[in-house]
C-alpha cells in the first residue's frame, strides 16, 4: 500500500463527467498528487458544506492504473445518498473535489497473480471489477479472464459496449450476462439470479481453480460465495466486496 | 478544506446523537456486511471457543458449555472503518473479563490475537478486552447472530474500529508482543481508535 499520498487530502479536479446509465455517471477526475493504484481499490471522497459540515463515502475505482494522473470513479446515485446525490445533480466540469487515497488491500488484483481470472458482479458492483479488466487488457500476456455480470435490465448496465469490444479482440476474456427483471430485444441467453446451476457451469469451464472476486449486493455475494465454497472452491481463492 | 457550493448535507438530526459519531463516520440504519471471503458455515456441534497462549488455565468451551457462562445484555455504538456508525446497538453476551477470570492471564500477557473460523485474525492490546470493554456477543437485536454478522459468537469491542470485532470468534491468544492480524498487515492501523480516526497505519492524525 502506498504509504504516504494515500492518507493525504489532495484536490482533484473534474475532468469529464460520462453519462452511463440513468442512475449512473463516471467522474474522472484529475489529481495533483498522483500515485498509482491496484485494481479494486478505492477513494475517499470529502464534501463540505458552507458551515464546515462534511460527508464521506468510498468509491471504487474504475480507471486502470495505467491511466496515470487521472482516476475514473463510477458511482451510483442512491435515491437518499447524501454525497451521490450532490455528484449527480450539482457537479460539473471544472469543479473541485476533495479525495483521498487509494486505499484498500484485499479486494485488489495484481498481475503478478497468475491464475485465471473470474469476475462476478452485481448491477453496479462492476466497478472495481472494470478495474482490473482494463489493466489486465494493457498486460503482455494476461491470464484468462471471465465475466459472470447480473444486471436488472439492458438500461442498467454499465461499460456494456465496452466490454463486448474487450471480449471482442481478447479471446482468453468471455463474458456470461443475466438478466434479472428485463431482457434486451431477442434475448436468448439468461434471465434469472446467478444459481448454483450458472456458477457450476461457469466453474467447470476453467481448467484449474480461478481467483475470484465476487462485487455486488450483499445477498448476491453471501450466495455466491458460500455456493462457490460448496462447489468446492477453496475460501482463500474467493475474495469479496459487498454493498447494501 | 475546499467547500462544495451547493452542498447541504443531511444534517443530524439530534446533536446528543452527533456527539456519540466520531470524525469522518455517518449513521447508517442498516448493518451493512463487509468481509474479506465466503461467510463460514459453523455447526453448532462443531463449535468451539478457547482462551490459549500465556494464561495460566486454558480454557475451551463447546457451543453448550458456553451457553452456562454468564450473559449480560450490552447496548453499545458500533463504527467501521468504511465510514458508517450505528448507535445503540443491542447485543447478549459474555464478558470477555468472565472468559480472562476463569483462564488467568499470565503476567506477560500483553496482547490478544482474535483467531476465527475461516482463518481471519486481528491484535488488540489485552488491556482493551479487560473490565467488560468487550465481549462474545451471542445475540444481536434479540436473535441469534447470523452468519453473515459474526454468527454464531463474534468479539465485539465497540470502542475501536469494526475490523477488530472479530466475526466467527474460535480462539482468544494473549501473546507478549503487538503482531498484526488480517488487516492490520496490509495496512490498516495496529490499535484502531475511531475518535483519533484511525484507520490505516499511517493516520497519527488527520
Amino acid at each position: 500500500m502506498a504509504k504516504t499520498r494515500a492518507s493525504k487530502w489532495q484536490l482533484a479536479t473534474v475532468k469529464e463527467i460520462r453519462v452511463e446509465t440513468n442512475r449512473v455517471k463516471t467522474f474522472v477526475l484529475a489529481l495533483p498528487e498522483w500515485s498509482p493504484h491496484l485494481p479494486g481499490q478505492h477513494y475517499i471522497l470529502r464534501l463540505t458544506a458552507e458551515d464546515g459540515y462534511q460527508a464521506r463515502r468510498s468509491y471504487s475505482i474504475a480507471s486502470a492504473p495505467e491511466r496515470k494522473n487521472l482516476v475514473a470513479l463510477t458511482i451510483e446515485r442512491l435515491e437518499d445518498g447524501e454525497v451521490s446525490t450532490y455528484l449527480h445533480d450539482f457537479v460539473k466540469v471544472g469543479d473541485k473535489i476533495e479525495i483521498r487515497g487509494p486505499q484498500g488491500g484485499y479486494f485488489v488484483w495484481k498481475s503478478a497473480y497468475k491464475s485465471p481470472l473470474w469476475l462476478i458482479a452485481g448491477g453496479s458492483g462492476i466497478v472495481p471489477l472494470m478495474a482490473m479488466l482494463r489493466h489486465r487488457q494493457q498486460l503482455q500476456r494476461p491470464v484468462p479472464a471471465k465475466l459472470l455480470y447480473s444486471i436488472k435490465s439492458p438500461e442498467d448496465e454499465i461499460y456494456g459496449g465496452e466490454l463486448n469490444q474487450l471480449a471482442k479482440k481478447d479471446s482468453a476474456f468471455t463474458i456470461r450476462r443475466t438478466y434479472t427483471q428485463k431482457i434486451p430485444d431477442q434475448w436468448a441467453g439468461d434471465q434469472r439470479r446467478v444459481d448454483k446451476i450458472m456458477l457450476q457451469e461457469e466453474l467447470a469451464k476453467f481448467p484449474s481453480h480461478p481467483l475470484v472476486y465476487i462485487c455486488g449486493p450483499t445477498t448476491m455475494v453471501e450466495f455466491v460465495a458460500h455456493t462457490l465454497v460448496e462447489l468446492g472452491m477453496p475460501s482463500v481463492r474467493v475474495r469479496t466486496e459487498r454493498f447494501g | 478544506m475546499h467547500i462544495n457550493p451547493g452542498f447541504q448535507g443531511k444534517r443530524r438530526e439530534d446533536p446528543e446523537k452527533a456527539k456519540r459519531i466520531p470524525p469522518g463516520q455517518h449513521l447508517t440504519h442498516d448493518f451493512p456486511v463487509l468481509s474479506a471471503g465466503p461467510t463460514p458455515k459453523i455447526r453448532l456441534t462443531d463449535w468451539s471457543c478457547s482462551v490459549e497462549g500465556l494464561v495460566q488455565n486454558p480454557q475451551k468451551w463447546s457451543w453448550n458449555s458456553f451457553q452456562k457462562l454468564p450473559q449480560k445484555t450490552y447496548k453499545v455504538d458500533i463504527h467501521c472503518v468504511t465510514a458508517w456508525s450505528k448507535l445503540d446497538t443491542l447485543w447478549r453476551g459474555v464478558s470477555i473479563a468472565t472468559l480472562l477470570s476463569l483462564a488467568q492471564p499470565s503476567a506477560n500477557a500483553s496482547h490478544v490475537i482474535a483467531e476465527c473460523y475461516g482463518g481471519y485474525t486481528t491484535n488488540l492490546p489485552l488491556e482493551d478486552v479487560m473490565g467488560d470493554k468487550a465481549f462474545i456477543g451471542l445475540k444481536y437485536d434479540n436473535f441469534p447472530l447470523t452468519p453473515e454478522h459474526g454468527g454464531p459468537a463474534r468479539l465485539v469491542v465497540p470502542h475501536l474500529y469494526f475490523w477488530k470485532s472479530a466475526k466467527w470468534i474460535k480462539c482468544l491468544r494473549l501473546v507478549d508482543k503487538d503482531t498484526p492480524g488480517f488487516w492490520e498487515e496490509i495496512g490498516y492501523h495496529m490499535y484502531g481508535d475511531p475518535w483519533q480516526e484511525q484507520r490505516y497505519g499511517e493516520d497519527e492524525s488527520e
